[in-house]
């Protein structure tokens, strides 16, 4: 009787080191992220950081974000979404020319966009499901399909102006006290679910690691929610489609991590065969991972429309490799199995901040795809080569 | 001259924090075929890796000799240059090339500007015929079976003048035929003054093939005999400081009334190809049905179909528990009280990138979803209570599979099978590949669990085992039953006359 207790110290022992390996990755992300914005910061001397321009940031990065969070899902199931820049653009067109033509009201569009988009996911999914035709051509001919019906219905004209009820989804911000609440709740309810998961393990006799880690981890998280809620009332609030994407965010971490279909997209991922023995159903949930692509790029679609003031043919054009790579930076392996939702965002505010902070220190366009690709290869190098030491 | 090919004299290799070989002492006489036993981690591959030159000369510490000189390998090129060999278990071919090309791949005969492709299948045929293999050089290597191509990475090494050669578990994947052309190279290559170094897990094979054994431990040499003075128990006597009686840890048990009953039951591919011909059999609770066969008897098909895991249509019927059930696809199968050990349980047992929790809760995620929601706290103690059920070594649980050697591997899958509350477990081949310490345990494990009343379907190539365990055996073959025997009429002979039953002998012996 001994030995096991034996070997419960020794692995105890070793928890914390490999816990803190395992955080370690993740927090290179954050590490990249504040040299971009050191860099930029010094460069644009501080106007990068400014209230203003952060505002514009978040807005600007929401759309990306939004397919990023979708993408995820798509990456981790194995399979790849090419068609969602022409599908973001589309449902956009749909939504303003339903808007626009035909004097539908905002919240109709607003659905109406989503359910197109679901609706065309579910005709791909199908394809990649049911008829095992491989991820990369369906969605190669849906962006291409796609683009076509959007110049069809909407002539090749561009579609505008907005009612302002539309055009304000983008545009608008939370009131501060409104913004204030939502960060101090937030704050309350980090706090409150790690001592609850706490109490919890420690009810059921399991590890816990030291209240120092869990606590400042959530201190931390508590001081970015509160500073960037206050950096941003300092110009005119919480813009919405921020809110839009923690909304969505949240949503989508809770579904890959606490659902049976969230499960499920990771063991397809990472090995097809063993999860269909284990009972999974492969077809069914790689349908719902396009349906649910297909309603972000709907959302996407609605919030570069009303961005923009108007629907045109290209808009959306490329996003879906602006897309691709948030996640990829943000950690998603393209082999399938492995990635996160926060990954991802960071990504798109990686790859945001790029063009936000080039632009503002006046480099000509053309850099901005050079260093965007440079970035997005030596980001799968390290984690490529961080994973041969760990291995 | 001296008498020895291979001296590898006080050879110790250290990594951080492990010493993997401690003054190991290993000699191979000229043109015999010496076999390399012990678990996993004993050593082995270590020190082959030192020979080869995959670790470089500096490395590690001690000396190694090659026909009595003094030799300091700085890499795989240097050794292969000095005869030294080494055929691995995952292949090194090209299957969408010919036999041909993959026989001369890295030889100077590709590298010229123009390749003559007939004196590359010209002299393939030479070195075919030198070893009797009946095969077409222009043949493409993806059409052999897996055996077939083991025995061209062979011949590949001969091409190359290789004196001593090492096979890491070549058997592994042969089929019993293929490892009858193997042992005849073997010979051949013995007459010819090839030396040949064997690691195998297949103690039988050892018996029969090798002229003297070195056995490790722990990165110690324990022994090196002559084959006359040793036998399968000696030997692993050796391994694990245990006999082989002690080895099947079988007892009589409380056998209870039928649990699973298959009558008439008969499946097709997704072709239409009839697979199996209608079989019919029972199986008690707290019964372990061990199932016996050559390979490609329809075994693997035969359960997975039960399984709902085969594509194709079934007919017949199955009853769990006295009720009819109709299984046509795997969740069917864990509802109705079945769980599926499988052969390959890195390709269809785990997702290998995932944590041991989640992998051990796949199968019955529902258990940990109180609410509908994934509860991580439970999760993580069920996960907890199987491991340890399972005497599992992990650094953690949160640790993803890969990191684990094929015992602690296969405990994951167990445990995961064991989570869904079975009351019939169909194991397919669940030693393949483990050390004998885990398998050991893994026995251990399954006696328990028919203790327990699980009805027990061990599908096994490896006799000792099926007979060391089963208190019943069916034998297939081609897609039938064609032999039953109890634990106390079974012998290894009794069960391969059943084996090799060919359906039309079978036949006409009833008409």
């Amino acid at each position: 009787m001994s030995q096991p207790s034996i070997e419960t110290e020794t692995e105890t022992q070793k928890q914390p080191k490999l816990s803190f390996k395992f955080n370690m990755q993740s927090y290179t992300l954050i590490i990249a992220l504040l040299l971009i914005a050191i860099i930029f910061g010094v460069f644009t001397g501080g106007e990068f950081l400014s209230a203003r321009n952060l505002s514009n940031l978040f807005t600007q990065m929401s759309v990306i974000s939004v397919l990023a969070i979708g993408m995820t899902l798509v990456i981790v199931a194995g399979h790849i979404d090419l068609s969602v820049g022409s599908l973001a653009g589309l449902t956009g067109g749909i939504s303003a020319i339903l808007h626009v033509w035909f004097d539908w009201n905002t919240v109709w569009v607003v659905l109406a966009a989503i359910a197109v988009g679901a609706l065309l996911g579910l005709w791909q999914g199908w394809w990649v499901a049911y008829r095992a035709v491989p991820a990369f051509i369906v969605t190669l001919g849906g962006m291409l399909i796609f683009r076509g019906i959007l110049i069809g219905i909407s002539k090749g004209q561009t579609v505008a102006p907005l009612d302002p009820s539309f055009s304000s989804i983008a545009n608008s911000y939370l009131p501060y006290a409104l913004g204030y609440t939502i960060a101090v709740l937030g704050v309350l309810l980090l706090f409150y679910g790690t001592w609850k998961n706490r109490h919890k393990r420690s009810n059921m006799g399991l590890n816990l690691a030291a209240p120092a880690v869990d606590y400042g981890k959530v201190t931390g998280y508590s001081i970015a929610i509160l500073a960037i809620t206050y950096l941003l009332s300092r110009y005119y609030g919480l813009p919405v489609p921020m809110m839009i994407v923690v909304v969505l965010g949240g949503l989508f971490i809770f579904i890959s991590s606490k659902t049976a279909f969230g499960r499920s997209v990771y063991a397809i991922g990472g090995n097809q065969e063993a999860a269909a023995l284990s009972g999974i159903n492969i077809k069914r949930n790689t349908l719902s991972v396009f349906v649910i692509m297909g309603a972000l790029a709907g959302m996407a679609g609605v919030i570069l429309t009303s961005r923009l003031n108007a629907a045109t043919v290209s808009a959306g054009d490329m996003y879906e490799l602006d897309a691709i790579a948030a996640c990829v930076i943000g950690g998603t392996s393209l082999m399938g199995g492995r990635g996160n939702i926060v990954g991802a965002v960071i990504g798109a505010l990686i790859m945001a901040s790029i063009d936000n902070g080039m632009s503002m220190m006046n480099i000509q366009t053309f850099w901005q795809y050079i260093v965007k690709g440079l970035i997005l290869i030596v980001a799968v190098w390290i984690d490529i080569s961080s994973k041969k030491q760990t291995a | 001259m001296t008498e020895y090919a291979l001296q590898m004299e006080n050879i110790t290799k250290e990594f951080p924090g492990v010493k993997a070989l401690d003054n190991v002492t290993f000699s191979v006489r000229k043109g015999e075929i010496h076999a390399l036993c012990g678990e996993n981690g004993a050593g082995k591959s270590t020190l082959m890796k030192v020979l080869s030159g995959v670790y470089p000369s500096g490395d590690y510490d001690g000396n190694i000799k090659i026909n009595g000189e003094e030799v300091e390998f700085k890499n795989i090129k240097e050794s292969q240059e000095a005869g030294v060999a080494i055929i691995y278990q995952e292949l090194a071919l090209v299957p969408e090339m010919t036999v041909g090309e993959n026989i001369f791949l890295s030889s100077a005969l590709m590298r010229k500007k123009v390749i003559d492709w007939n004196e590359i299948y010209a002299q393939s045929q030479y070195w075919l015929d030198q070893v009797g293999l009946d095969i077409d050089p222009q043949m493409k290597l993806g059409e052999l079976t897996v055996g077939k191509q083991q025995l061209i990475e062979i011949v590949k090494a001969l091409t190359k003048h290789a004196e001593i050669l090492i096979l890491d578990e070549p058997t592994a994947a042969l089929t019993e035929s293929d490892v009858e052309i193997l042992v005849r190279i073997l010979r051949d290559l013995q007459k010819k003054g090839v030396t040949c170094i064997y690691i195998s897990h297949k103690l039988g094979e050892v018996l029969r093939l090798a002229d003297s054994v070195t056995v490790l431990r722990d990165g110690q040499t324990v022994s090196t005999d002559p084959i006359g003075d040793l036998s399968e128990d000696k030997i692993v006597n050796k391994m694990v400081g245990r006999t082989l009686d002690e080895f099947f840890p079988y007892e009589e048990r409380q056998i209870g009334k039928d649990i699973l009953e298959v009558n008439n039951y008969a499946f097709t591919s997704v072709s239409g190809e009839k697979v199996a011909a209608e079989v019919s059999f029972s199986l008690k609770r707290g019964e372990i049905l061990g199932i016996s066969g050559l390979m490609g008897a329809g075994r693997t098909e035969l359960f997975t179909s039960l399984f709902g895991g085969y594509p194709g249509k079934q007919t017949g019927e199955v009853k769990i528990d006295g009720e009819a059930v109709n299984i046509k696809k795997p969740s069917d199968a864990i509802e109705a009280g079945l769980a599926y050990v499988s052969e390959d349980r890195k390709r269809y047992g785990l997702i290998l990138g995932m944590e041991i929790t989640k992998n051990s809760t796949l199968a019955a995620l529902k258990k940990v979803m109180p609410k509908h929601i994934i509860d991580s706290a439970l999760e993580m103690k069920h996960a907890q209570e199987l491991t340890d059920k399972m005497n599992l070594k992990a650094p953690t649980l949160e640790a993803t599979v890969n990191q684990l050697s094929g015992g602690n591997q296969q405990k994951v899958v167990l445990s995961k099978w064991l989570f869904t509350n079975p009351k019939v477990l169909i194991l397919d081949e669940p030693t393949r590949g483990i050390d004998v310490g885990a398998k050991y345990e893994i026995y251990k494990i399954i006696n328990e669990l028919a203790d327990q009343g699980v009805g027990i379907i061990m599908i096994s190539s490896e006799l000792p085992e099926i007979l060391g365990m089963s208190d019943r055996i069916l034998v297939m073959s081609e897609g039938i039953i064609s032999g039953e025997l109890s634990r106390e009429e079974a012998t290894q002979e009794k069960i391969m006359k059943y084996a090799t039953t060919r359906r039309e002998q079978r036949e006409s012996a009833i008409n």
